[in-house]
């Protein structure tokens, strides 16, 4: 399929396909959009590339996708804006369904430390050498991973912890 | 007095886990604590629980503030008790169903949320929006921007101390919710765009009541300068004040005024141009100081954009159609429905199935809610429902911004500060 990248974002493709061949596994566009998927590895060095080298100093948002297939089945994408070229491109990694993990971009963008909580509890994907991984919005008693695809709509009943609505139970 | 021991002290009663995880990550924020003197009891430190029900805090945001004397040392955000996992209910509803929902994500301007989701599912299905439908949209859109930035004002200035200001503001809601009754039906959840274009034709009722309102505003925003500009407690209440400076602001991710406020000019309306933006003449406010004052002046600003906005389309929009005319991507009219058999057909397949983007596509499509960058990922398997919808909440990435320029404040700027952010947990919080 042939793309059509407006001058910044073909820039940013050239520039990841000369500094990092082997860990570009594609680059893609849908509904106009930019999306490139790189290997999990290589994730600290692209980002930071991406950061210094090309602009992308913002992160908007960080999320996760459940493929739910046998292989690679979490799929976390990365929102960056870059200011300067004012161009979005989306960056993609896969991981595991046994111990996702990948590594933490806190080190790069602050903003990733809330986005990454995000997606730990809502996928279960751990980010190494994140510096506050709590869940965000379900409280911590909480043991299952909502927005994976095995979780049922109408939730999993006592899983969670309801207060006592008899006062002499205190 | 070291305080290292915050968990043998708190002794929580319910979700013991998420507690005392809590509060050991408060003890771990900037593990630069040196030892005090006791006796005098102004350096004494204590951890203060605000919230979640707290009148300042617009919503249920609890922040775990740990104090030395009346300064904050750290402080740490709990979030979260009003996830209703709109986005797992998402995927279980076609995109049309789902809008509602999106109303009561940022509660405070509907309007601009059905855009949101709208303009992201035309996007990824390459929906036709006819020009009429635009410009309705905008005027909606604006007129929720005016009426969410209203709000804040109320609630920041009454937080600063003057209660008499949230009734002056409310009054004019008061009349943009009107104008939703006659454009929508509804005042508040208005759930007015619809794929394709928008749900009804604005009436002439509804169109006079729009420039009625467009030509009286600006007298009212004149009244709040007048009042608030030169008032001495206002100023010292919020000059210097919760300081975020432009490169903390991106690093961080901070979104709409607050970002604006820094000095860069990120309006999603002006970098990627949806609706007709690009056909109306306005300005991005921007202010350098990045304290609170100059929050305020930005909304203040923006909401006379929003009435030049307003004017301009009321001058340009076309007559026309105001949905797309095609059975396959938007709801028949109902006089299709009531008079056809085809047009009764159309009209249950888009409920049943409704939309199917294709097999495989993603998109992602924000547009700039009054809050900030609000956007929709949508990734589609090729049915009527979504596979991924993800929202990009700007209150979200504001709270995070929060949590951070609170660390060194007064604790009595702290509601003033919240205030300044204008966060509505509806949205953060999912």
């Amino acid at each position: 399929m042939s793309l059509e990248l407006s001058e910044p974002l073909q820039k940013t493709v050239d520039s990841l396909s000369e500094n990092f061949s082997e860990s570009l596994i594609k680059v893609y566009q849908s509904s106009g959009d930019t999306f490139i998927q790189i290997e999990a590895d290589s994730l600290l060095e692209v980002t930071r590339h991406l950061k210094d080298k090309l602009h992308y100093v913002y992160l908007s948002d960080i999320f996760g996708i459940d493929r739910y297939t046998s292989e690679e089945r979490f799929e976390v994408v990365y929102n960056l804006l870059s200011l300067k070229d004012r161009a979005r491109v989306f960056l993609k990694v896969r991981c595991e369904e046994e111990n996702p993990e990948l590594e933490s971009v806190v080190s790069i963008w602050k903003s990733a430390g809330w986005n990454e909580r995000e997606v730990y509890d809502m996928f279960g994907v751990h980010f190494r050498n994140h510096p506050d991984l709590r869940r965000i919005f379900l409280p911590e008693d909480f043991e299952y991973f909502p927005l994976r695809k095995e979780f049922p709509l109408l939730g999993i009943p006592g899983s969670i912890e309801l207060p006592s609505t008899t006062p002499e139970s205190e | 007095m070291k305080l290292n021991d915050i968990q043998s002290r708190v002794n929580p009663t319910f979700f013991k886990e998420h507690q005392n995880k809590l509060y050991k990550s408060l003890e771990d924020k900037h593990t630069t604590i040196e030892e005090m003197d006791d006796g005098d009891p102004l350096t004494t430190k204590m951890i203060l629980n605000m919230g979640p029900q707290h009148p300042a805090t617009h919503g249920v945001l609890r922040l775990v503030l740990q104090l030395d004397g009346e300064s904050i040392e750290k402080t740490k955000l709990d979030i979260g008790y009003l996830h209703r996992g709109v986005e797992k209910i998402a995927e279980n509803k076609t995109y049309q169903e789902f809008m509602p929902y999106t109303d009561r994500m940022d509660y405070l301007s509907p309007y601009s949320n059905n855009v949101a989701l709208c303009t992201a599912v035309e996007k990824i299905a390459s929906v036709e929006v006819p020009e009429r439908a635009h410009y309705i949209r905008m005027i909606g859109a604006e007129l929720a921007r005016i009426s969410s930035h209203l709000l804040w004002l109320g609630t920041m200035v009454m937080d600063a101390g003057a209660v008499s200001f949230f009734i002056w503001t409310f009054k004019e809601r008061e009349k943009i919710y009107d104008i939703m009754d006659r454009i929508a039906g509804h005042r508040f959840t208005v759930s007015h765009a619809r794929i394709g274009g928008v749900a009804n034709d604005l009436t002439d009722e509804a169109t006079g009541s729009i420039k009625e309102f467009v030509e009286s505003f600006p007298n009212e925003l004149k009244d709040y300068h007048k009042l608030l500009d030169r008032n001495r407690i206002f100023f010292e209440r919020n000059e210097a004040v919760g300081v975020l400076k432009t490169e903390d602001a991106l690093e961080w991710g901070a979104t709409g005024p607050v970002l604006r406020a820094t000095g860069y000019g990120l309006d999603i309306r002006k970098l990627s141009p949806y609706a007709r933006y690009d056909n109306v003449e306005f300005d991005i406010p921007t202010r350098l100081e990045g304290d609170n004052l100059a929050r305020y002046y930005v909304r203040m600003e923006e909401m006379n954009e929003s009435i030049r906005i307003i004017k301009q389309c009321l001058d340009k929009i076309p007559n026309g159609p105001i949905r797309a005319d095609n059975a396959k991507q938007a709801y028949p009219s109902k006089d299709e429905v009531y008079y056809s058999m085809e047009g009764m057909i159309h009209d249950f397949m888009m409920t049943d199935t409704g939309i199917c983007p294709p097999e495989g596509a993603e998109a992602y499509h924000a547009v700039e809610s009054p809050k900030g960058e609000l956007g929709y990922y949508i990734q589609s398997d090729g049915t009527g429902h979504p596979w991924r919808l993800k929202i990009k909440a700007p209150s979200f990435s504001n709270l995070q911004v929060l949590e951070n320029i609170l660390d060194g404040e007064m604790v009595a700027d702290t509601v003033v500060i919240i205030g300044g952010m204008d966060p509505v947990l509806g949205e953060a919080d999912k």
